[in-house]
């Protein structure tokens, strides 16, 4: 049902039937020793893997099995944690390959790891993808499935493939059937227009929620995947709002006399954390979605600011400079206990909380540079990620592996902005620019797509 | 050719008209101005008690110190003849945009920018002028008077700006 809600309103994306979830071979558990990536190490070795394309009955079926391949073959790229060979090097067919991998053919390749799978179509117009994942070195199935589908929706099965073999690598859950929410940018820097946006991980399928009307800024994923809260400057009265994907509806979100800002859902959806700024004084507010009632967690003259919640809702990361500058807090998620968790030089800002529940992001700014970084929830083992004239927002992709954020550049008369996304490891290795058709600002990721 | 046909108070009523992001960007601030100066080839034909009065003889906007909200002794003095103004001219309503730099967060800027609106707000109150009058606005680093990365830009950028509605 969320899975068709969604489709519904992504109109580039079919909807996805999901009739049959295969695991092809049992034994698979027996064989989780044998090939593995350790992303715990600060510096990984991408793992050598041959990703064939997905052999097609047709001709449209072929050409969709070679589309698939190269998503997958994308998505792990990127992951920094695999190195997919050049197809061209390729020894065995494609056809003798669905009978049986002769192995030898890719451990001449140093393959570790081959990746198969077939393209049929079915009766009633919808086309069957199965893959399979292959240990060369054990000469072992690992695992794979089948999906039936209509053919549009080729680009979701990829991630889902891509994201089987990078949790059976890696033992870690995947990230690449994931949208991203941000803000389009255009203009001059004083004039800029502000567009919601959404776009799949790996930027594609790129679509607009508004049409740059009205400022909007720092939108934020519901759990579901199906709501986006963010602040709206519309008639010129910054409010909170709700946007929902599956109706294009939008609402503001309670009748406060002041602005309203920072938004974030909390981890069950049922509630949204924002700031109220009213009179000069700017506290953390949260609201219940179903009752509309308000709750005030903070009552300080400071600036108390970006609430997150841990990942299980029992406490709030929220930034404040009640002790002279912005600092990271911590409290119980009904306002009581404030302990502040970091001291550094600097000031720290726009904490978020890991879906992991180990560790906050948050935005640095320390002697004129800006920084990305992560710190324990109780203070300790703060790492700074990365660095820039300028850069700000981390996101977590949904398994608090992998961080993205913006980042501007100045041009040289330091009149104008280049300002784009870029995602890094958490490790602060790989960081790539995730491409987007204009200037981009404030992501946040989804949760994997229900 | 068509302004000139509408004559003199029309076209004073559309600058009137003009959004505040518009005067943000107005070319008076940007070649380097301490204050805004609105357009001088209008000047001699002002009339009193509009917003073009009003940012020519009276100054729209004052200036903040980084991560700060308080009134500097010149900040005072604009909003003293702001007041005086306003305190003629009854009528007026207005709204203060409060604005930050662009080195510090995203939301943090939006409080800080709400911060300054309303030191600029109850300035103007304790100076008379009835707060129903007065509504305010941050808009946090989204509107930059003065593009540039440097002190000079920043410092133009950190501002209270209050607007003739």
């Amino acid at each position: 049902m969320t899975m068709s809600a969604f489709m519904t309103r992504c109109d580039r994306l079919a909807r996805l039937a999901v009739l049959a979830l295969a695991v092809l071979v049992a034994g698979a558990a027996a064989a989780r020793a044998e090939l593995r990536v350790d992303i715990t190490r600060g510096t990984v070795q991408p793992m050598p893997i041959a990703i064939t394309d997905l052999l097609g009955q047709g001709q449209s079926e072929g050409q969709i099995g070679r589309d698939i391949s190269a998503v997958v073959s994308a998505d792990l790229e990127r992951s920094g944690l695999f190195k997919p060979i050049d197809k061209r090097a390729f020894i065995q067919d494609l056809v003798s390959l669905q009978q049986q991998p002769r192995f030898a053919d890719w451990q001449v390749l140093r393959a570790q790891a081959l990746v198969s799978g077939t393209v049929e179509p079915q009766p009633d117009g919808l086309v069957r993808v199965a893959f399979r994942l292959w240990d060369v070195a054990a000469q072992q199935h690992l695992t794979g499935f089948a999906y039936r589908i209509e053919p549009k929706a080729w680009r979701r099965v990829a991630h889902k493939i891509a994201d089987q073999i990078y949790e059976r690598i890696t033992g870690e859950k995947g990230y690449f059937d994931s949208r991203v929410v941000y803000i389009a940018e255009s203009g001059p820097a004083n004039q800029r227009v502000k567009r919601l946006a959404v776009m799949d991980q790996d930027g594609e399928n790129n679509q607009f929620l508004t049409d740059g009307r009205s400022l909007v800024l720092t939108p934020r994923y519901s759990p579901t995947t199906e709501e986006i809260t963010y602040l709206s400057f519309f008639n010129n009265r910054p409010r909170v709002y709700l946007f929902n994907l599956e109706t294009g509806r939008q609402e503001v979100l309670g009748d406060f006399p002041g602005m309203t800002f920072a938004p974030r859902f909390s981890p069950d959806g049922n509630r949204v954390l924002m700031s109220m700024a009213a009179n000069g004084n700017t506290e953390i507010y949260a609201m219940d979605l179903r009752t509309r009632r308000t709750q005030q967690l903070t009552n300080h003259p400071a600036i108390d600011t970006a609430p997150s919640f841990s990942d299980d809702g029992s406490r709030i990361v929220f930034e404040s400079d009640r002790g002279g500058t912005q600092q990271l807090y911590v409290m119980g998620a009904d306002g009581s206990d404030v302990k502040r968790i970091t001291f550094g030089q600097g000031r720290y800002a726009n904490p978020v909380w890991s879906p992991r529940g180990d560790l906050i992001a948050f935005t640095r700014l320390y002697q004129g540079r800006f920084y990305i970084g992560v710190i324990r929830p109780d203070g300790t083992g703060e790492r700074l990620i990365t660095e820039a004239y300028h850069v700000e927002g981390p996101t977590w992709a949904p398994n608090g592996r992998v961080l993205m954020y913006f980042k501007e550049t100045p041009s040289s008369d330091g009149r104008s902005r280049r300002a784009r996304l870029y995602s890094i490891d958490l490790t602060g290795q790989n960081e790539r620019e995730v491409v987007t058709p204009m200037d981009a600002s404030d992501p946040a990721w989804s949760p994997l797509i229900p | 050719m068509r302004l000139k046909l509408l004559g003199l108070a029309a076209a004073v009523a559309l600058l009137a008209a003009c959004s505040s992001d518009q005067d943000a960007a107005g070319t008076g601030s940007v070649t380097g101005a301490t204050s805004a100066t609105a357009p001088t080839t209008n000047a001699g034909a002002v009339r009193p008690g509009t917003r073009q009065d009003f940012e020519v003889n009276v100054g729209d906007r004052v200036f903040f110190g980084f991560d700060q909200y308080d009134l500097s002794p010149e900040a005072r003095s604009t909003l003293d003849r702001q007041a005086q103004w306003l305190n003629q001219y009854r009528a007026v309503t207005i709204q203060v945009e409060g604005h930050a730099d662009e080195r510090g967060t995203r939301e943090y800027n939006l409080a800080l920018g709400e911060r300054r609106a309303n030191a600029v707000k109850n300035y103007l109150v304790a100076r008379g002028v009835d707060p129903n009058r007065v509504g305010v606005i941050s808009y946090g680093k989204e509107r930059p008077a003065v593009l540039g990365s440097n002190e000079a830009a920043w410092a133009q950028n950190r501002r209270g700006v209050t607007v003739v509605q």
